[in-house]
């Protein structure tokens, strides 16, 4: 039997490409204490800590959790370590509803972290084994060709990319806590800018970040003891396939199709666009604005970009995609799953401050990782059913 | 067919990183001070001093507050023996391992202790630091403990340069990296100028590299399948873009290509051509190097109609 | 809470394995194929999968995707990693099962302990500013335990020999086992130190190892199961990163987690406990209160077999097997994590539930 769940509080870093101020457990508390804060709690209030991180080799540390029990006052408590490549802050908040849900725990806090300026992504990401293929192309080099396959199929016009990229750095610019604040950025620029990985632009890229990011899940009775408005959680997914099969569609992969349709039947959602009030959707490479529209159900296939293209997914728009400036604004690789679901909550709790969708009551946080792989959602409403 | 039963191919993997670390407003006080050649603890809320100094107190998660002086004596809590050091350690001759609680502290900090034998360390044994000759602001700015009784050290300030609120951690580690079963059949297939793939069993998919196992069916593959040298380009991209580690200087085009008689594209090089030439149904094939496949280049075969490769992309 | 039993346990053979990847797959496909044999299901039965696995213990990011290959996860499947023991990953199957998300679930574990020298690789668990850049292997760290433990007169150079003696000898009714025979006591104290004071005999040997267990719903477990493991508690607890400021002779997490899987722990028949070093496990004994009459580690332990990330999830399915069969009425499973028993989790299993 499923307890209810919700969001009781968020706390995050401010994002910086390097926070050479803290440590790494500076960085995660300073999320932590946040989200407590947030939820008015302290600490002490916490039964059970999950921590969400991408690969240990960025840092250079194994298994850094075990070093960080006590910054994040889980000495004594239970702890667990969550890795799902790039959905892994996804992966964390579901997984910290999960015990809240089972009714192992009461109070649970999720945290997931990157501190990217200890080492360089590039190269973590780069090493070649022994008797690989000479064909590196660097991260983005892995989903140019997705994107130029997604172009081909829908007919998607070529400045879609950069309209996400303009709109979705304006957005960061709303939000204090977002690392790249480009307020003025227009199409021209983002056309202007490099070809990297033909056919994405520099400007079309996410960026590299230090940061971290908590939110505090309770129980009904801890969010009936909550000081402010909480973000009940209606559903949660999880789905992963191989990074390659014969007949994987790296476009609109079937575990994201799964992954969303479980989703929504768990939430009781039937029309998602109408349904949904803002989506928080993990957007490393501009072109996935539309690539996930259509894999998450919000168009149909080859359709995705006319919403991009008509403003749509703007604030104010029919579905608005990334108000906080997304993954495209703050890049701190494992946390930038759970900041998805973290600044979806945040929406129904009425606390996005200047880039609140007003009226928010029902939304999606939606996280990715590996070569298109590995799925995991929310849905969060202001309401419990 | 089954695969001949060969000696896996191994080779070595070294992962070589220099860690740049912000050590954040305690352990910035503590590696400036080690540098100083003092050493600093914190007090927690039971009343007991940390050295080393703690950034989140073990019982109430709190920071210290003021760092207070600790050492730079100490006795010995704990040691064992190290006959024969690893890479990295802080010394090179055989050396002690030892819990110290320094003068002042009621917790231990873990370092080397250069002892000559195992016979000379005992626990209770008086310890004092032998400072690095060139500080950094680093937990090694102690080059390691020895006994206090002994030889007194020639009093040599040494250099201190302590990065500001910064540490530099090198991280070396040598791997044996195995090739899977299926990787060196394919490996093996390249050396003779071959391209070999594998059937699924169940699902009668063709892949190529071969996996050995059969990522949608998780079933050992065993049926071998030799594919032509000419495929198609499905999808790609023009890398401009340098990065640590890339082995073919930009622009290149990195292109998915679905070698004929294959069910799943793999990802290669496509030369031979102008980058802005390459374009999605392309023809190609292998040109063989040194090492296998080198890239691909256009065969000048008629571009594939887009609906003979659109599920592979 | 809703019930959740042990259906199904296997484990490959614990061995230097010079032809296994990192990735695990050649390890895992056997593994899960036996699993289900025994359970008399396929992969499309499991409605949830959990894996435990490392990075470091790989040598390069993201080594645990390519081991979802093993899987075979076409269509796809609910599916979720830790970079932690295969037991943790059970834990968090468990927790899917309570929720009724899912009815079957499987755990696995895996790790090729030998693509390293793995006592350095373990030196970059300890803190990265004020410990690790001294590269303390792990075996060092350990032996730094032992001698608290030996000085403090809590347990002697043969009290250690003995528990590994013991343990030998039962490994040798473990076909899984990488060490065992008979060996006295006396023989084994006549060997040199390799990190005085610990023997050869005190550390367990590296080897390279894959543990899959699977769990169902109360629903499911007995058509899976003659007599399923019935899982009546399962906890796990964190000491402190700090090695100097811990007591190291003390083992909190492992206490806490004990009582909290159970309040009479003491009374199971069978504890596998996965203690990499023979002082650890008296410390452990103590430390969860488990007397003379409990069977401790009949499979030989984690001293006769450490595949790392995965001899955690096996002591597991080893408890569950011993009251599968009918040879316990209840049994404990133990797993441990990082350096000097610092992380703790237990899982208590019944022939009958509750």
């Amino acid at each position: 039997m499923k307890q209810q769940a919700a969001v009781l509080g968020v706390g995050q870093t401010r994002h910086r490409s390097k926070r050479t101020d803290v440590s790494m457990a500076g960085l995660c508390r300073e999320a932590a204490d946040r989200a407590v804060a947030d939820a008015g709690l302290t600490l002490a209030d916490i039964d059970a800590v999950v921590v969400g991180k991408a690969p240990d080799l960025f840092e250079g540390v194994m298994m850094p959790e075990l070093y960080l029990a006590d910054a994040l006052g889980a000495v004594g408590k239970p702890l667990l370590r969550v890795h799902t490549a790039g959905s892994v802050g996804g992966a964390t908040g579901n997984v910290a509803a999960s015990l809240v849900q089972a009714g192992v725990h009461r109070r649970v806090l999720a945290l997931a972290w990157e501190k990217q300026s200890e080492s360089n992504a590039m190269w973590a990401l780069s090493i070649n084994p022994p008797f690989s293929m000479p064909v590196g192309a660097g991260a983005g080099g892995y989903f140019a060709p997705h994107i130029r396959a997604y172009i081909r199929r829908s007919g998607a016009p070529s400045h879609i990319g950069a309209l996400v990229a303009v709109k979705d750095r304006r957005n960061g610019a709303l939000n204090p806590f977002a690392h790249l604040q480009q307020g003025d950025i227009t199409l021209e620029k983002v056309q202007a800018s490099p070809m990297l990985w033909d056919p994405v632009r520099y400007d079309e890229t996410c960026p590299s970040s230090d940061g971290a990011c908590a939110v505090v899940i309770g129980d009904a009775p801890a969010a009936a003891e909550a000081p402010g408005p909480v973000a009940w959680i209606r559903a949660t997914s999880m789905r992963s396939e191989p990074t390659m099969f014969a007949g994987k569609d790296h476009v609109n992969p079937a575990a994201g199709r799964d992954c969303v349709a479980a989703l929504w039947r768990q939430a009781g959602i039937t029309d998602p666009i109408n349904e949904i009030d803002v989506a928080e959707i993990y957007v490393p490479f501009s072109w996935y604005e539309p690539m996930w529209l259509e894999n998450l159900g919000f168009a149909a296939p080859g359709e995705g970009w006319r919403l991009t293209e008509a403003g749509e997914t703007a604030i104010g728009g029919r579905i608005p995609v990334n108000p906080s400036g997304g993954v495209l604004s703050s890049n701190p690789i494992g946390a930038s799953g759970l900041l998805r679901f973290a600044e979806s909550a945040l929406q129904v709790m009425g606390k996005g401050g200047e880039h609140q969708v007003p009226g928010a009551r029902v939304a999606l946080g939606h996280a990715y990782g590996g070569g298109s792989q590995f799925f995991s959602m929310w849905v969060v409403a202001s309401t419990p059913s | 067919m089954t695969q001949p039963a060969t000696a896996p191919l191994r080779a070595p993997l070294d992962i070589e990183f220099d860690y740049t670390r912000s050590l954040g407003p305690v352990l910035s006080q503590f590696m400036a001070a080690l540098a100083q050649r003092r050493i600093l603890g914190a007090r927690g809320a039971d009343g007991r001093v940390h050295a080393p100094p703690f950034e989140y107190d073990p019982v109430t998660a709190e920071p210290p507050g003021d760092l207070l002086p600790v050492g730079p004596e100490g006795t010995v809590v704990s040691w064992s023996w190290m006959p024969e050091p690893l890479a990295g350690q802080p010394l090179a001759v055989p050396f002690a391992w030892a819990l110290i609680r320094l003068d002042g502290a009621d917790t231990a900090l873990l370092h080397a202790v250069d002892a000559g034998s195992a016979a000379a360390m005992r626990t209770g044994l008086r310890v004092r630091p032998r400072w690095s000759a060139a500080r950094t602001g680093s937990i090694r700015d102690i080059a390691c403990f020895e006994p206090s009784g002994g030889p007194a050290v020639p009093d040599d300030p040494g250099t201190a340069e302590a990065a500001d609120g910064m540490t530099v951690t090198p991280v070396r580690l040598h791997y044996m990296h195995t090739a899977s079963p299926g990787e060196g059949f394919y490996l093996r297939g390249l050396a003779e100028r071959r391209l070999l793939g594998q059937r699924c069993g169940v699902c009668g998919q063709v892949y190529v590299p071969p996996r050995g196992t059969c990522p949608a069916d998780g079933v050992p593959t065993h049926e071998e399948v030799e594919l032509s040298p000419s495929g198609t380009v499905t999808t790609f991209c023009i890398v401009n873009v340098g990065y640590p580690g890339q082995r073919v200087t930009p622009p290149y085009v990195a292109a998915a290509i679905l070698l004929d008689g294959a069910d799943i594209a793999f990802g290669h090089l496509v030369l031979g051509c102008d980058p802005s030439e390459v374009r999605m149904g392309m023809r190609v094939r292998a040109v063989w190097g040194d090492e296998g496949v080198s890239h691909f280049e256009p065969n000048g075969e008629a571009d594939a109609p887009y609906e003979s490769y659109e599920r592979f992309m | 809470m809703s019930e959740v039993a042990v259906v199904g346990f296997a484990q490959s053979p614990v061995a230097v394995r010079d032809d296994a990847t990192t990735s695990g797959v050649e390890m895992l496909v056997p593994t899960i194929a036996e699993a289900f044999g025994a359970c008399g299901i396929t992969k499309s039965d499991i409605g949830f999968w959990c894996s435990g696995s490392s990075d470091y213990l790989a040598g390069r990011a993201f080594s645990f995707v390519s081991a979802v290959d093993a899987i075979g996860a076409v269509p796809p499947t609910m599916e979720s990693h830790v970079e932690m023991d295969g037991a943790w990953a059970l834990y968090e199957a468990w927790v899917k099962v309570l929720t009724g998300d899912a009815d079957i679930a499987l755990a696995y574990g895996f790790g090729k302990s030998s693509g390293a020298e793995l006592r350095r690789v373990l030196a970059l668990q300890l803190d990265p500013y004020l410990v690790a850049p001294l590269w303390p292997d792990s075996v060092s760290v350990a032996a730094l335990q032992a001698r608290l433990g030996l000085e403090a007169g809590r347990w002697t150079e043969k009290d250690m020999a003995e528990v590994a003696a013991r343990s030998r000898a039962a490994a040798a009714g473990n076909p899984a086992a990488q060490v065992s025979g008979s060996v006295t006591a006396a023989e084994l104290l006549d060997r040199p130190y390799v990190a005085e004071p610990l023997r050869a005999h005190d550390c367990a040997p590296v080897g390279d190892g894959a543990a899959v267990v699977i769990i169902a719903s109360a629903a499911r477990a007995r058509e899976l199961c003659e007599r399923p493991a019935w899982i009546t508690g399962f906890a796990h607890r964190i000491d402190s990163g700090s090695l100097g400021a811990r007591d190291l002779l003390s083992v909190p997490s492992a206490a806490g987690a004990s009582s909290a899987a159970s309040a009479d722990v003491g009374s199971v028949d069978v504890a596998e406990l996965h203690a990499p070093f023979t002082h650890q496990e008296i410390l452990l004994r103590e430390a969860m209160g488990l007397g003379g009459d409990v069977a401790i580690s009949p499979s030989g332990g984690a001293l006769c077999g450490n595949p790392m990330f995965a001899a955690g999830l096996a002591r597991i399915g080893l408890a569950a097997r011993a009251v599968m069969s009918g040879r316990a009425g209840r049994a404990l499973g133990h797993a441990t994590s990082g350096p000097a028993l610092q992380q703790n989790l237990v899982c208590v299993l019944s022939g009958a539930s509750s």
